[in-house]
Formats: C-alpha cells, structure tokens, sequence
C-alpha cells in the first residue's frame, strides 16, 4: 500500500524573465514508503507550493515529482492516487458527512455496498459514526477535522498530503487530533507528507523534517537530528521553544588563552577551529552556576508549570535558561552561567553555517 | 435628531405619521389604477379620481384581456401576454444558467486574462442598450430570427449575460479554492464539481438572479419594440398600442386594467420569491 516519493530538483517561478519569483529552488526530497516527512518552515517558505506541486493542483517550473516510482508531471491530481487533508477541512457543505466521505469512492465508481462498508469502517475508526447524517454545519471544529481525516482515509491512497490541518483547532483539541493523527499513521503505514509551520508538531510527528525558508531547503533530517544537529543557525533558532541561545565569541590562541572568548569572559569549551564563532547552546544545556564566570542578571522569570525558564540580561546578550521548577531564582538576581560542554552547537559567525 | 427630549410615546408617534405619509404616496397610483379599472365607463366620466367604484365591476379586466382593440384586432391583449411568456421564461432560464456557469469558470477556474474578460463584460452591464440596437438587428437579420419570438429571447439572453455573470461570479468568488481543490483531488471533473458541489449552494443567487431577469425582460419596452414582429410583440408593446389607439371615447377603467395584467407577474414573482431576494443579497462567504 505505502509509496514511496521521490522530489527530484523541482524548481517552481511565478513571473517570467528577470521579473521572475522564485518560490522553489530546486528541492530534493526522497521519502522512503511508510514514512512520515514534515515540512515546515515560516510563512512564505514555498512549503505549500511544494505539497500543492505534489498534489498535482499545480506544476513544477522544472524537476520531477515520482510516486511509487512512477513520474507523475502532468498526471492530473485525480489520477494520482493522492488523498489530502486541507487546512480549512474543504468539507462539501451540501452534502452529508457520509455523502463528504464517500464522495470520492463514488467519483472512482465503487460499487454502492463497498463504498458503504468503506465508509462505515473508517467512521468507526475515526468514532464519527452517530456524526454521518450531519452536515458540516452541525459539527464542531474538531468532528469536522475528523470528518476531513475520514475523507482522505476511506480513499486508501497511496499518499497523503496535510496542509496545516490543525492550525484552525484550540490549543488542547490540537495536542489530541496531533496524537490521533499519529496513531492513524501508525495504524494505515501510508506515506504521508505534513505541512505545518509549527515545529512541535513537526518534533512530535515526523520520521523526518525538511526545515525550509525562502524556497531553499535548509536541512532534511530526523528530527533528532534537526534538534540536536542543526546545520545552520537558521534551523537551530527555528526549532525549539524557547530558541537556542546564539553566543557570538571568538576562538584562537591569538589572545594566547584556551578556549572561547566572549566579550570579557573565558568559556572552557574547545571549539573545533579558530576564528569568530557563535556558539549555540539550547536553554536546557546552560545551568545557573554562581561559580561559573560567565556573569549576567535574571531580567525575566517565565514559569509554565514543568520547567521555569530564566532569561538572563548578559554582557553578550540576553540568554534563556531552562531551571527547575522548584528554583528560587527571581528577577534582578545576579547569576553565573554553566555551559554543558557536550552539547553545544558551533556556527560560522558571518554565514551562520555549522563547522 | 435630537429625540431624548420628547417622551417615547410622540417620537413614536412621528416615526408612524412619516411611515404613513410615505406609504399613503407609493400606494396612491396603485389605489387608482385599481379602483378605476373597476369602474364603469359612466362613473369615470361623473366621478372623482379617488372616489371608491359604486359596484365591483370586472368588465374592463374581460376587455383588457380579451377584447380590446389596437386597431383593427380586438383579441386584448391576451396574445401579447403569451408573447411575454413564451419569450421570458427561456430567456430567463437560459441567462441564469449561462451567467452561472461563467461565474463558475470566471471564479473557480481562472485562467489567464480571466480577470480582464470579466472586465471586459462588465462594460455590457452599464452600456446603454440603444448603442446595439442597429448592429443587433443586422445580427437577427444574418440568423434570420429577427422579428420573431426567438430572436426576442436571444437578444435578452445576450443582453442579460452581463449582470448574471456578474451576480455569479461575485457569489463564488466567496467559495474556497479549496473546496475545488478537495473536489478534484477526489476525482470529480468541472462538470462534476459545477453540478453536485457548487449548484447546491447557489440557492439564494439563483433566486436574486431569476428575479432580477425576470423582472428586466418581462418589464422590457425598447427590445421589444425594436425587434418583435406583427405576431411577436411583448405585452409592454401591446399595451402601449392599446393604450395609445385613438378612438372616439378613452376606456380609462380598460387601459387600467390591462396596465394591471401587465404588471401582475412580476408581482407574483417577487411575493414567491422575494424571501430569496434579501437573503441572496446579503450572503456573504459560504461557510464549509
């Protein structure tokens, strides 16, 4: 059942000659049958052109798009055996739930008793069914979410695409429909691609992230890596919340001391070559530390009931510190700052790449 | 207007007196038309204008319907009145669907240029109808339909188009791409799509639309003056012979009633539909 996707350097302008807008440029993204490939990224990123591209609601300037191994450009979207979930849920307002549902089997003419059973299936699975005579009117946010889920689970598709399906839902119905969705991939095995601009989604529900900006693909990886491995300080400020402190110090025995020097401040880190550096430290690896000789004043305490996070005004910057809740630390306090020398991130001062 | 000084009572009082007044001056004509078309021809020629008929008397309906003279033929104006029909019903019918499906197109299916053709047709909305009269019956002429009924249905679909697609088009600019794009991903095609998804939701427009065409085509005087034939004229045409045969005694109590039989569908029209009207107006976005 699962497919596997294959974007090959799918490049997408609006506009011609040197009025031309690049919106992709040139992507490639090979998703394995089974998995589950998020892409996000801001506003504007070219991620839903990419899905659209994929959908076949709109064609590549250049490249290829392959499902199961088969070139789809210029295959119409019905043919290409895609399901797809859409932000606003795109539910047929006329019809009812059952008729939103089956729609599509009719449209493949399926015979009336299995598209029957088909539809009954999935209303269980979803736990719609007392929902089927309805029209999308009657229904709430979320049953209409889970009638747009049916909708694409009862075609059986080799792919599914979601365009930001949960940014129209609460925060607490968003944290369920996160988690039903996963089960709901976990259960069907069907390759799906997910946009979505929210990076905990991205973090909770992708065998793998694809971080855009500006029509460039800045990392694909898991999302361990992209976490803990961001390749450039663009993708290392984009995911986790709060961001990941970005330190701007230099590196060198030129000052004829070991280790990173920020402003006054001597951190023992040994970084992996010479030069202005920025080092990036996520908030969970910085400790507060009244030996520690990097110095700063707590300017703001934000508790959110697991963890408190301490911003910390210093000579470089303000920092974000991640304490424990039961810390007694208040605002005006002075501190010291302790870098966990294992997991910090080391960047290009001017191009902001990974070394 | 300052009301907080006068009691609730009084500034009430003047909100009806204005009402009143208002409504007394718009039904005025229609009370004479009325009442004069149910006069003889005796008290008309005695009487005063607004004086109440001394006996209901419905011969003037008979006559204006089926025997009045224009001229030599004395059928009323029964034969205009099918005319009208014959003519109004598939001009409407036929506008409304064709706006809708270039509102649909103009909408949800833009194509390059889409947005400067649809310009482009909104010039026929304000364009005053005298500018292609001459070029319309050159027209009729090369289809060989003019003077005829066909010809008149033609020229009122044509005319019409321009306003229908617009009612259309601004309707289902409302509807979500989205939906389309939902439709198409699960296999529906355009016509498909136009039929079990946007059709069903067209309701309220459909109606203002139908309304709308009825009330221009079944009310048009210039068309159907310049194009019908002895045996296609509309009734506008034929009560406006009617009324202006010259003969030795004016029938006022005829030329009222058949003024009245005139008017009568298009009433009709609005008090079926007319719930439709306002609320077609004022839909705003579809909402999924």
């Amino acid at each position: 059942m699962a497919a596997s996707l294959q974007i090959s350097g799918v490049r997408k302008a609006f506009g011609k000659g040197n009025k031309a807008v690049e919106v992709l440029q040139r992507i490639d993204i090979d998703v394995q049958p089974g998995e589950f490939l998020i892409l996000v990224g801001p506003s504007g990123c070219g991620k839903s052109t990419l899905l659209n591209i994929i959908a076949g609601l709109e064609e590549p300037t250049e490249g290829q798009v392959r499902i199961g191994g088969k070139d789809v450009i210029g295959v119409p979207p019905a043919q290409r055996d895609i399901a797809m979930v859409f932000q606003s849920y795109a539910l047929y307002p006329t019809m009812s739930v059952y008729d939103n549902i089956g729609f599509a089997l009719e449209m493949r003419k399926v015979p009336k008793a299995e598209r029957d059973q088909r539809i009954r299936q999935v209303a269980a699975m979803l736990q719609i069914e007392p929902l089927l005579e309805r029209r999308p009117a009657q229904l709430s946010g979320g049953q209409r979410q889970r009638v747009a889920m049916g909708r694409a689970l009862a075609r059986q598709p080799q792919l599914f695409l979601f365009d930001e399906p949960l940014s129209n839902l609460d925060a607490k119905l968003r944290v369920e429909m996160r988690a039903e969705i996963k089960r709901l991939h976990q259960v069907s095995g069907i390759t799906s691609v997910y946009v979505t601009h929210d990076q905990i989604e991205a973090m909770t529900l992708g065998s793998r992230i694809a971080v855009m900006k500006g029509g460039v693909l800045q990392q694909l990886g898991t999302p361990d890596e992209i976490y803990n491995r961001p390749v450039n300080t663009y993708v290392a400020s984009f995911i986790g919340s709060p961001t990941m402190n970005l330190v701007p110090g230099h590196n060198g025995s030129a000052q004829g001391t070991d280790g990173f020097q920020i402003a006054f401040t001597q951190l023992p880190l040994r970084a992996p070559r010479d030069g202005n550096l920025l080092l990036g430290v996520r908030p969970e690896h910085l400790a507060l530390d009244d030996a520690a000789p990097w110095r700063g004043e707590v300017s703001l305490v934000e508790p959110t009931g697991a963890d408190t996070f301490v911003v910390v005004k210093t000579g470089v910057g303000d920092m974000t510190v991640r304490v424990s809740a039961q810390s007694r630390v208040r605002a005006g306090d002075a501190v010291g700052l302790h870098v966990a020398a294992d997991h910090v991130n080391w960047f290009d001062a001017v191009s902001g790449v990974r070394v | 207007m300052n009301t907080k000084n006068l009691s609730p009572n009084l500034s009430r009082l003047l909100v009806y007196s204005v009402l009143l007044v208002a409504a007394f001056f718009f039904l005025a004509p229609l009370y004479v038309m009325v009442a004069t078309s149910l006069k003889d021809a005796e008290q008309i020629r005695n009487g005063n204008l607004l004086s109440l008929p001394h006996a209901i008397n419905f011969d003037a309906w008979g006559l204006a319907w089926s025997g009045a003279c224009t001229g030599t033929d004395c059928r009323g104006l029964q034969p205009y009145f099918i005319n009208s029909v014959l003519m109004a019903v598939p001009a409407v019918l036929i506008s409304t669907a064709w706006g809708a499906l270039n509102g649909y197109v103009l909408s949800l299916w833009k194509f390059k240029g889409s947005d400067t053709l649809f310009g482009f047709m909104l010039f026929g909305v304000f364009m005053p109808f005298q500018v292609v009269l001459l070029p319309m019956s050159q027209v009729l002429g090369w289809l060989g339909i003019s003077s005829s009924v066909g010809g008149l249905v033609l020229v009122h679909c044509l005319a019409g188009l321009a306003s229908t697609t617009l009612f259309f088009r601004n309707y289902y600019t409302a509807i979500p791409k989205e939906l389309v794009n939902a439709a198409r991903m699960d296999g529906a095609g355009f016509w498909t799509i136009f039929w079990r998804l946007i059709v069903p939701m067209s309701t309220p427009i459909v109606m203002v639309t139908l309304i709308w065409q009825f009330t221009a085509i079944w009310n048009d005087f210039l068309f159907g003056v310049a194009f019908s034939g002895a045996d296609s004229k509309p009734i506008t045409v034929g009560l406006n012979n009617m009324a202006n045969t010259t003969s030795s005694v004016k029938s006022y109590n005829v030329d009222m009633a058949a003024a009245l039989i005139a008017g009568l569908p298009t009433m009709l029209v609005y008090i079926l539909a007319g719930q439709y009207f306002v609320k077609g107006l004022t839909a705003g976005a579809v909402k999924g």
